[in-house]
């Protein structure tokens, strides 16, 4: 089929606007139409870069409508950056076209995997914490950045199992990445929850050893609950609900660290009607609200190594 | 910098293992993944399997909705199971998948009963890569007022990128409406259909053709002259109406303009 690199876009003169310190949300084709018509207040909305890889038709005409509106957040699913095998230059290619007419005001991708040789698996796999691995996902950070020319930020991510080899912390790993890379942190704050669950820490020990100054964004999401093969509790990174009050609690921590930040509902699955997910948002703009002290100032060390 | 035995280990790396385990059940899944005590977590290694195989029958279930109405959906679900276990994604671009689906259903030992299954996989893959075409202009009739007849037969068209005729020797265009509900008369399984697809703004149009009108147009699309197109057809069927052909593939957005195709 044909991609975005073959496509007849309009002419578009966006100039690249930064992500307000608000809630935004996840945008979903059944919501435009609302969205549209009622001017609603969001602070941004951000995209699966994947879905926007076609060439042309319906979905870049809607695209392009929001983004005439809003600042917008790009948020690649398909990138493998954690993966054994080199970054897929056609998938780069085009990312960077969508990046480059779009301009979004952030770019982010997860520490995991979804290829291995040519196979896409379609899901956020996880990643051993060695130092193998991060020479390795160093490397194809770096390669993003460089073919994008712009900092990404990274997403820790929710997991269900353990590698025997690990010899990192999920935090000292994450850390590492943006230290070397150069790249920013996008902080999925549910992540935290039900990877702490699920492995059995506290995410608020996990919250204060992040390196929290590194932190541009923040994803707030729901999850299922399900019982691993000892009758634990094994949560279940499903985008399909409310976000929990443990989530919420553990956001307003975040924010007493960081100041206000860009906080994205996510919400993907069992995708509700507008005004519910937009009361999410609001509920995220209140706690923001009541953190308005100036934010951190985002250490910007891709520009510092350009 | 890594030592040698950290470069050494992309060779044995782990995705290869816990990749071909996502989706195959009967692969063991690799040593060394395992819950935070370090014990063996089938079940949570389940979730990756799950997440896998259950979006991909979804992506399917999606992508193919008419095949998926005709066939029921348990039947559907079992024979997508099938095709992403010997045809799993090749590209992170998920709107592309399921390009071979067609073929496969055309190979697939339990379904050659039902060959029209094949035909409607291909218009519905068809009309997924026409919402996703490039965004370009169509032919405009008018265009055409400036060649003398002579001119206009000489006439070669390029399709837009959003552009598929089918012809089949099966119900189609009936059949793929069942995307919209399964009509309570069924299908006349006998008949024989065309369809066209065309996007000749945003919303992908799906025009019902009869089997002379299929053959010609595919053949237009194909880059034959509209006379030689023409000629094939009026000698096996004198009845054939050229022009009523041709006009609903100008008023569907079949073609490129002639004046953006020069040099093509």
């Amino acid at each position: 089929m044909q991609t975005i690199l073959e496509a007849n876009l309009p002419k578009a003169r966006f100039e690249q606007r930064p992500i307000p310190a608000r809630a935004g949300v996840g945008l979903k084709h059944e919501h435009i139409a609302d969205i549209l018509e009622t001017g609603a207040d969001v602070g941004f909305f951000e995209v699966h870069a994947e879905n926007y890889m076609g060439a042309g038709g319906m979905p870049h005409a809607q695209l392009l409508a929001v983004r005439e509106q809003y600042p917008l957040s790009l948020h690649g699913v398909g990138m493998s950056i954690g993966g054994e095998r080199p970054i897929d230059k056609d998938h780069l290619a085009r990312f960077r076209k969508l990046a480059q007419y779009y301009k979004p005001g952030l770019v982010s991708e997860h520490l995991a995997w979804s290829t291995h040789d040519d196979v896409f698996y379609n899901d956020l796999l996880p990643v051993p914490y060695t130092s193998d691995a991060l020479n390795r996902i160093v490397a194809h950070v770096d390669e993003v950045q460089n073919a994008l020319g712009r900092q990404m930020l990274i997403e820790n991510p929710s997991t269900y199992v353990t590698f025997a080899q690990s010899t990192w912390s999920e935090v000292e790993f994450m850390a590492e990445i943006a230290r070397r890379s150069g790249c920013g942190l996008l902080f999925d704050v549910n992540n935290v929850f039900v990877s702490a669950t699920n492995h059995g820490y506290s995410p608020r020990d996990y919250i204060l050893a992040y390196p929290l100054n590194l932190v541009q964004q923040i994803h707030l999401a729901g999850h299922a609950a399900d019982i691993d093969d000892k009758g634990r509790a094994l949560l279940i990174d499903a985008h399909d609900r409310e976000v929990c009050d443990d989530v919420w609690d553990l956001y307003r921590l975040v924010l007493s660290q960081t100041g206000a930040l860009p906080s994205l509902i996510e919400w993907d699955n069992d995708v509700p009607s507008w005004p519910v997910l937009l009361a999410e948002a609001e509920r995220a703009d209140t706690i923001l609200g009541r953190n308005v002290k100036t934010p951190t100032r985002h250490q910007n060390v891709y520009a510092a190594v350009q | 910098m890594s030592t040698t035995a950290e470069q050494a280990a992309p060779q044995s790396g782990a995705n290869a293992g816990f990749g071909a385990a996502l989706l195959d059940p009967d692969i063991a899944i690799p040593g060394g993944i395992t819950d935070a005590d370090g014990d063996a977590a089938p079940k949570r290694f389940g979730v990756y399997r799950n997440n896998v195989v259950v979006g991909l029958m979804e992506a399917m279930k999606s992508a193919f909705p008419s095949v998926a109405t005709i066939m029921g959906e348990d039947n559907f679900l079992r024979v997508a199971r099938n095709f992403i276990a010997s045809h799993p994604p090749r590209s992170p671009m998920m709107q592309a998948y399921g390009q071979e689906f067609p073929q496969f259903l055309g190979k697939f030992p339990p379904l050659r009963s039902a060959p029209y299954l094949v035909d409607v996989a291909v218009a519905e893959r068809a009309f997924l890569d026409a919402w996703h075409a490039a965004d370009r202009p169509v032919l405009d009739g008018a265009e055409l007022g400036g060649f003398s007849p002579e001119d206009t037969l000489a006439l070669r068209f390029v399709p837009h990128p959003a552009t598929s005729v089918t012809v089949s020797n099966h119900p189609v265009f009936d059949l793929f409406a069942f995307r919209y509900g399964r009509p309570e008369s069924g299908a006349d399984l006998q008949k024989a259909q065309g369809l066209l697809i065309t996007r000749p703004g945003l919303e992908v149009l799906v025009t019902l053709l009869n089997i002379d009108q299929a053959r010609f147009l595919s053949a237009l699309a194909a880059g034959e002259s509209l006379g030689d197109a023409a000629g094939t057809m009026l000698a096996e069927n004198s009845n054939f109406d050229m022009a009523e052909a041709f006009s609903t593939a100008i008023s569907t957005g079949m073609f490129l303009p002639i004046s953006q195709t020069n040099g093509e």
